[in-house]
């Protein structure tokens, strides 16, 4: 007994052990940015990289902010974070919420041909981004929204409804069918029973949906740089702008300061909404 | 209140499949019709074309005189009870008992007075504040039927709601869904593929299998009269033993013949089946005899029924393979023929497997079948 519980502990040991080290591992950049923002350049040039700041500031962070140069404009990531904001919540949204009422549909009211369309749409999750650049490009000039907020929504938006109507549909299909009949001879009618039966079963998806879709969409480069013209251009692409403009010196602790700025709203929501995520990944719906 | 017809119904998939293959039945209002048999039958089909969740191929519904083939459900005026019971996972009790209510408009305040009326009837307020998620599966049972009888229909639709409570409950449910039908004299539609259910519950029993109406009648009909070999074997328990054997004539009337330990032995068959009314063919030739175990008991319990006034058995002897004590009755197994035979005897006179026993078979409520269409003669 004694030589079996010593042994469990030991073990127990080497797991923690083994978890730490890894955890380490993946926290280390993270540690170094965020040290590193707060450097002055001269501690930067004469430290390690792994030295803890000694006289920690801000002052990379505000600059990063506010004033350092994207291109020829020297307003900081501000404006492109808002950019950002204004496509990143509104795709998000209305690419949830038209995924939701898809999988719905697909998984409650059945019609000829619905497998059809869940398989169609299931294809559109494998098509890369590439493929889509030139129509997209056509159709958007079509529409008259090229190189504005709005295009980059319409893009974001059909590009999202295939991912957000494929975890709809498989967490709704977990939903009793029976429900859905309770309430049709209850006398409920299509959106009467969406909006009170389904909805507030919807809760842990809805989260899943959230940050799939927001880490989608805020991270995206490839669409922001082709349609975002200059006045849409998302924190991702003016990043890009803002590393790569060399003027005199390479600004480290700017240039860390503001790659964390731009991490920063994924990295927030992932706090608050991250239980939601691996439990509306894992668990069904609620049985009745 | 309604009467409920059902004329010709079919139901066929897009893809071909043909579940339901022209049905008819009818009954009168206030009646309970069990739609019975083993999974795949189409009885669940058929409950959700009566309720309107799903359409009807061919053929017409009527609930009342109304046709309701393209009626939706809410305007059919029925309520249905799921195997899943189906409450709205997010509502409390109250909540889904009045949801229906709430959707038709039904004042607030009357809304409160059925929902306590029914929560009294069926003794559940202390439960209504509750979510179902808090509740047993009897008491969710229970609240799944009190949101039917809420809505006060001329219809109730009940779809296997028992099959997921344990035997004890089902046996309570089953009780308390009668006694519902007894005081509110509803008509019940109730979809069930357990025998004792559709025997014990229903006025009319409709034995569903492939598609097709076996038998409709009431309990004792069916069960005394099966028009089949698959009526005959799927209700009753122990089922209806199958004897395979010669009829033949015997004195004045009709004897089955039937070969045993290696003797033949002969069941002079009563007056109820004189050989003028045998079809052509048929005597002298293989036929099949079914019996019920109750009907094969120990020749003691059968003298004692004869002096009652019984029919006069003829006793046979047999050696037990194995018994099963139920408590009331002892099951006695013993071979006929290459046929397997329950009996049904006292308990003191049942004897050990291997041991020689007299068992008394009594033909009075005997059947014959055709052995090449099932049918019976």
């Amino acid at each position: 007994m004694g030589a079996d519980s010593t042994q469990l502990r030991v073990g127990r040991i080497a797991i923690y052990v083994l978890l730490v080290f890894c955890a380490l591992y993946y926290l280390a950049p993270l540690y170094v940015m965020l040290s590193t923002s707060l450097k002055s350049l001269d501690e930067i040039r004469s430290g390690n990289l792994l030295d803890i700041p000694l006289h920690p500031s801000i002052a990379a962070w505000s600059k990063a902010w506010g004033e350092a140069c994207t291109g020829v404009q020297c307003q900081g990531l501000a404006p492109y974070f808002w950019n950002s904001m204004k496509m990143a919540v509104p795709a998000v949204l209305i690419s949830t919420l038209i995924g939701s009422l898809n999988g719905y549909v697909l998984a409650h009211w059945r019609f000829r041909g619905s497998e059809v369309i869940f398989t169609s749409l299931m294809v559109g999750c494998f098509i890369p981004f590439q493929v889509v650049i030139l129509p997209m490009a056509r159709l958007l000039g079509l529409m008259h929204i090229a190189n504005t907020t709005t295009g980059l929504i319409f893009v974001h938006i059909v590009y999202g409804v295939a991912f957000t109507t494929l975890f709809f549909r498989n967490y709704y299909v977990t939903v009793p069918e029976e429900l859905v009949k309770a309430a049709r001879i209850d006398g409920a009618g299509f959106f009467f029973i969406y909006s009170r039966i389904i909805l507030p079963l919807s809760l842990p998806i809805f989260m899943v949906c959230f940050i799939w879709q927001f880490t989608q969409i805020w991270n995206d480069f490839l669409f922001g740089v082709v349609f975002g013209g200059t006045d849409a251009q998302p924190v991702t692409v003016a990043l890009n702008n803002l590393v790569n403009t060399s003027t005199g010196v390479t600004e480290y602790n700017v240039n860390m300061a503001a790659a964390v700025i731009a991490a920063l709203p994924t990295l927030g929501l992932y706090l608050v909404a991250g239980k939601y995520f691996v439990r509306g990944l894992t668990a069904g719906a609620v049985k009745g | 209140m309604a009467s409920l017809s059902i004329r010709n119904v079919r139901k066929v998939y897009p893809n071909g499949a043909e579940i339901l293959k022209g049905i008819n039945l009818e009954i009168e209002d206030g009646q309970f019709l069990i739609l019975v048999g083993g999974s795949g039958c189409g009885k669940s089909t058929l409950l959700n074309m009566i309720a309107g969740l799903e359409t009807v191929s061919d053929g017409s519904i009527f609930i009342g005189d109304r046709c309701v083939n393209d009626v939706p459900p809410k305007s059919r005026d029925i309520a249905m009870v799921f195997q899943s019971y189906a409450l709205y996972p997010t509502m409390t009790v109250r909540e889904n008992i009045s949801f229906g209510l709430g959707i038709r408009k039904v004042p607030k305040e009357e809304q409160k007075k059925i929902v306590d009326r029914v929560a009294e009837t069926l003794q559940m307020t202390h439960l209504l504040d509750r979510k179902p998620a808090l509740l047993s599966g009897g008491q969710r049972q229970r609240v799944a039927m009190g949101r039917a009888i809420a809505r006060n229909p001329s219809l109730f639709l009940f779809d296997e709601p028992l099959s997921n409570l344990d035997a004890k409950l089902r046996v309570e449910m089953r009780a308390e869904i009668k006694l519902m039908h007894q005081r509110l004299g509803t008509t019940i539609v109730y979809v069930t593929h357990d025998q004792i259910e559709a025997m014990t519950l229903g006025d009319k029993i409709a034995v569903m299998k492939d598609g097709v109406v076996q038998q409709f009648g009431s309990p004792q009909e069916i069960y005394d009269n099966p028009d089949n070999i698959f009526v005959a074997g799927f209700i009753g328990s122990p089922s209806m033993n199958f004897l395979h054997g010669k009829l033949t004539r015997h004195e004045s009337g009709m004897a089955f013949s039937l070969e045993h330990q290696g003797m033949v032995s002969l069941l002079p068959l009563p007056d109820k089946f004189p050989a003028s009314l045998m079809p052509e063919g048929v005597i002298e030739r293989d036929i099949i005899l079914g019996i019920r175990p109750e009907h094969i008991t120990d020749a003691i319990s059968a003298r004692r029924s004869e002096i009652a006034g019984g029919y006069h058995p003829t006793e046979v002897d047999c050696t037990v393979e194995m018994t099963e004590p139920t408590g009331p009755d002892t099951l006695v197994f013993s071979w006929f023929n290459k046929i397997r035979a329950t009996c049904r005897t006292h308990p003191r006179a049942a004897a050990m497997p291997g041991e020689h026993m007299r068992l008394a078979f009594d033909l009075s409520k005997a059947v014959l079948f055709d052995p090449v269409t099932e049918q019976r003669l």
